[in-house]
């Protein structure tokens, strides 16, 4: 037998994406495939409701709410800067912000709630406003509030020392998944708020 | 045996093990290999369960006026029976051979997330366990219990409150949700492992076609599933806290239901079958002894298919009275999704074209699943012609149609799966001589009830029906169908008798029994839990050829 032939060069490098990244994007994925149902459904029965409160007699546009919200993507981005520095001062500081502001988001929301029912008397079951715009926004502040428990467990964790600068590939994956709580509220505040 | 020091060898301890102990070990697992096998069995398990459901259907439909099952059990045998058998028989087993065999073939030693992976088994186990809770849940034992009768689909407004009292669709809605997020997970699973540990110098153009059909199966179980799990959110909503979703009353829509649920539920056959096209594409060169014609194409077919799934559901819906243009559109789109199918009818045929083919087993399947899947694939071309698809939906010409799809597409090359995998699993041939009863017995059962069923449909019997009048012209027909029943349950007695015989009994099948060219062929059978001692180095598409042949590696020729 002649003498095997030259294997080509093995790949010098061999790179792949890291599944933690891949894993929060197609979780992503999955969660935009669902949320695109109810935004489907609210869009759809928009001006259908048989009864009222009407959504433009009742809705306010959150402008508070949503500046809160996405400058808490300005402040998780700067304090995953200020980790991979290594400043884990900064990083708690800008993280508690990041908190605080989804923090005000869900209170804001709260109280938003209160005046509908309250006042307006709007529910789940009262008609087709109310049974689109609890459950799209609900599902909504339902992300922001997982989002808002992994926020302050990883807080813990870096002022306790048992996280840090070494993790902070994994934080980054986190911090995707507060931007896309960040992303879909654009979309729900468009499709709820101003195509009324 | 024991060491010279007397201690006991790892694999005697193995042997002396306890039952709970191996139970333990195995309900703890988070081992691909192992978790694909749980799959895989209580797969076929839940396909025992629901074959039996349907032998009792035609049981009941085999001579006219016949009263063997009341109207009640009768709707819920038929909808048990469709909704075990897409979600808890035909993906689990498929995410079964996925997990089994996608670290294998790419050179990785497990899944991505191997813990999420054991919780998307468990939660699809319980998730079917809850649904067939139904039968004995509710008002208790009273034969029939609280078993779902709304058929697969759940149209609204059968499922509100008036018309589906008590709980019985709450079990439809849990069981399929619990379900679904264990197959959401097992699909980020996929694509993450397909993505991210691939072993070096496989590319994603030298992926075997597996890991590539696989891969484009995980992004439409994510972009699919979710959306049902959506709609059944809005359902549940609408049943427990009175919203309006679909609640033609208060202005809501019954038809929305139907988008949604179709949304789902088209991309969903394209989740069955392509795990089923899967196979065939690897099967076929092996016993073709030639590479896959056309992989690029092939490829290209796939993602496709996944791309066109998306945008055929409203054929379920022609009858409902969508307007002139939404229906011309699913027309062309159902029509469109045909092309990239026969491109890969014309693939595999090319693959056999001047090979030398190898009737074994596997190839057996995976030929019979040629011809009756373009039989499918032609009645679905003709319903995708909206005044054909007027006259026949809902008669069992669909339900011909569909069985066609999911029996000849996806059942046989489940077949053809276990019968090339099982030695790699096992370490065990299956008995090619039991194959052989159990193939032909089975092919000639399945087409004497499902070839028949095209007639009825044709003549106008409607699907759903417990009972019909005689002197229809229906009758005949419906016994034939009935008796076809019969040999196909011989032929799956064949099927698990050669399982169990062949566990015991089989022949060593040694490393590589096929001598076939893709990585798991280049461990042991069964695998040791580490898959591969040292991670392996590819270089072509068929990296175990050019470790068989160092002369004349592939390498060079891609």
């Amino acid at each position: 037998m002649t003498t095997a032939s030259a294997t080509p060069p093995a790949p010098a490098e061999w790179t792949l994406p890291s599944r933690g990244r891949v894993g929060m994007a197609c979780l992503i994925l999955t969660e935009s495939a669902f949320f695109a149902i109810f935004i489907a459904a609210h869009l759809f029965y928009i001006g259908k409701s048989l009864n009222p409160p009407y959504a433009r007699d009742v809705l306010e546009l959150p402008v508070l709410n949503t500046i809160c919200l996405l400058s808490s993507s300005i402040t998780i981005t700067l304090a995953l800067r200020a980790l991979r520095r290594g400043a884990v001062g900064t990083f708690s500081w800008l993280w508690l912000a990041t908190i605080l502001l989804g923090l005000e988001f869900l209170i804001g929301t709260g109280l938003e709630w209160y005046g509908l029912i309250y006042r307006d008397g709007l529910t789940i079951d009262t008609n087709l406003l109310g049974t689109t715009f609890y459950s799209l926004v609900g599902f909504h502040a339902a992300h922001v509030t997982l989002g808002l428990l992994m926020l302050s467990g990883t807080l813990l964790f870096v002022v306790l020392g048992w996280a840090g600068e070494r993790d902070v590939e994994r934080i980054d994956v986190l911090s995707w998944y507060w931007h896309f709580v960040d992303a879909i509220w654009v979309v729900v505040l468009t499709v709820v708020y101003v195509i009324v | 045996m024991t060491a010279i020091d007397g201690s006991v060898l790892p694999a005697e301890a193995a042997a002396r093990t306890s039952f709970w102990i191996r139970a333990h070990e195995w309900a703890t697992t988070v081992d691909h290999k192992r978790l694909g096998l749980l799959y895989i069995s209580s797969g076929l398990v839940f396909f025992l369960i629901a074959g039996l459901e349907a032998s009792a259907i035609r049981a009941q439909l085999a001579f006219a006026n016949n009263d063997l099952i009341g109207p009640n059990t009768f709707n819920r045998l038929m909808t048990v029976h469709g909704t075990t058998m897409v979600f808890f028989v035909g993906m689990p087993i498929f995410f079964g051979f996925g997990n089994y065999l996608i670290p294998l073939m790419i050179g990785a030693r497990d899944l991505a997330f191997p813990r999420l992976n054991a919780f998307g088994y468990w939660l699809f186990l319980f998730g079917g366990l809850l649904f067939y809770f139904s039968w004995i849940g509710g008002d208790g034992l009273y034969g029939t219990g609280t078993a779902p009768d709304v058929g697969w689909f759940a149209y609204s407004p059968l499922t509100s409150p008036a018309f589906s009292p008590g709980n019985s669709t709450d079990y439809w809605i849990l069981g399929i949700m619990v379900a679904g997020f264990g197959s959401t997970a097992t699909a980020l699973n996929f694509v993450a492992t397909i993505l991210c540990m691939r072993c070096p110098g496989m590319t994603l153009g030298k992926m075997p076609l597996f890991v590539w059909m696989m891969l484009v199966n995980g992004f439409l179980v994510l972009v699919a599933l979710t959306p049902l799990t959506a709609a059944q959110v809005m359902l549940l909503f609408d049943r427990f806290l009175d919203s309006h979703f679909f609640d033609t009353q208060a202005g809501g829509s019954a038809v929305l239901w139907q988008h949604f649920f179709w949304v789902f539920g088209h991309p969903e056959v394209y989740i069955l079958i392509l795990p089923a096209f899967a196979v065939a594409s690897e099967v076929t060169p092996v016993f073709s002894r030639k590479p896959i014609f056309g992989y690029e194409i092939m490829v290209a077919a796939t993602t496709g298919i996944g791309f066109i799934s998306l945008g055929v559901w409203a054929h379920h819906m022609f009858t409902v009275g969508l307007s002139g243009p939404v229906n011309t559109f699913f027309t062309a789109s159902t029509m469109a999704i045909a092309v990239p199918t026969g491109i890969k009818i014309f693939n595999w045929l090319g693959t056999m074209w001047g090979g030398r083919i190898r009737l074994r087993m596997p190839m057996l399947w995976v030929c019979a699943f040629l011809f009756e899947f373009v039989i499918a694939g032609l009645t679905g071309v003709m319903l995708a012609v909206v005044p054909f698809d007027w006259q026949l939906s809902d008669s069992y010409f669909v339900v011909a149609h569909f069985h066609f799809v999911l029996i000849g597409g996806l059942l046989y090359n489940i077949f053809a799966g276990i019968y090339y995998w099982f030695p790699k699993a096992t370490g065990k041939m299956l008995s090619e001589r039991l194959g052989r009863w159990h193939f032909w017995v089975f092919v000639a059962g399945f087409n004497v009830t499902f070839g028949t069923m095209h007639f009825q449909g044709l003549l106008g019997m409607p699907r759903r029906i417990y009972t019909y009048d005689p002197g229809r012209g229906w009758d005949l027909l419906n016994l034939i169908t009935s008796l076809g029943v019969i040999l196909q349950a011989i032929g799956i007695l064949f099927f698990l008798v050669n399982v169990l015989w062949s566990l015991r009994r089989g022949e060593d099948a040694g490393q590589d029994p096929w001598d076939a060219w893709t990585l798991e062929w280049s461990t042991t059978s069964p695998p040791p839990a580490y898959n591969f001692e040292k991670i392996p180095v590819v270089q072509s598409r068929r990296p175990l050829w050019d470790l068989k042949h160092p002369n004349d590696p592939d390498w060079r020729y891609e």
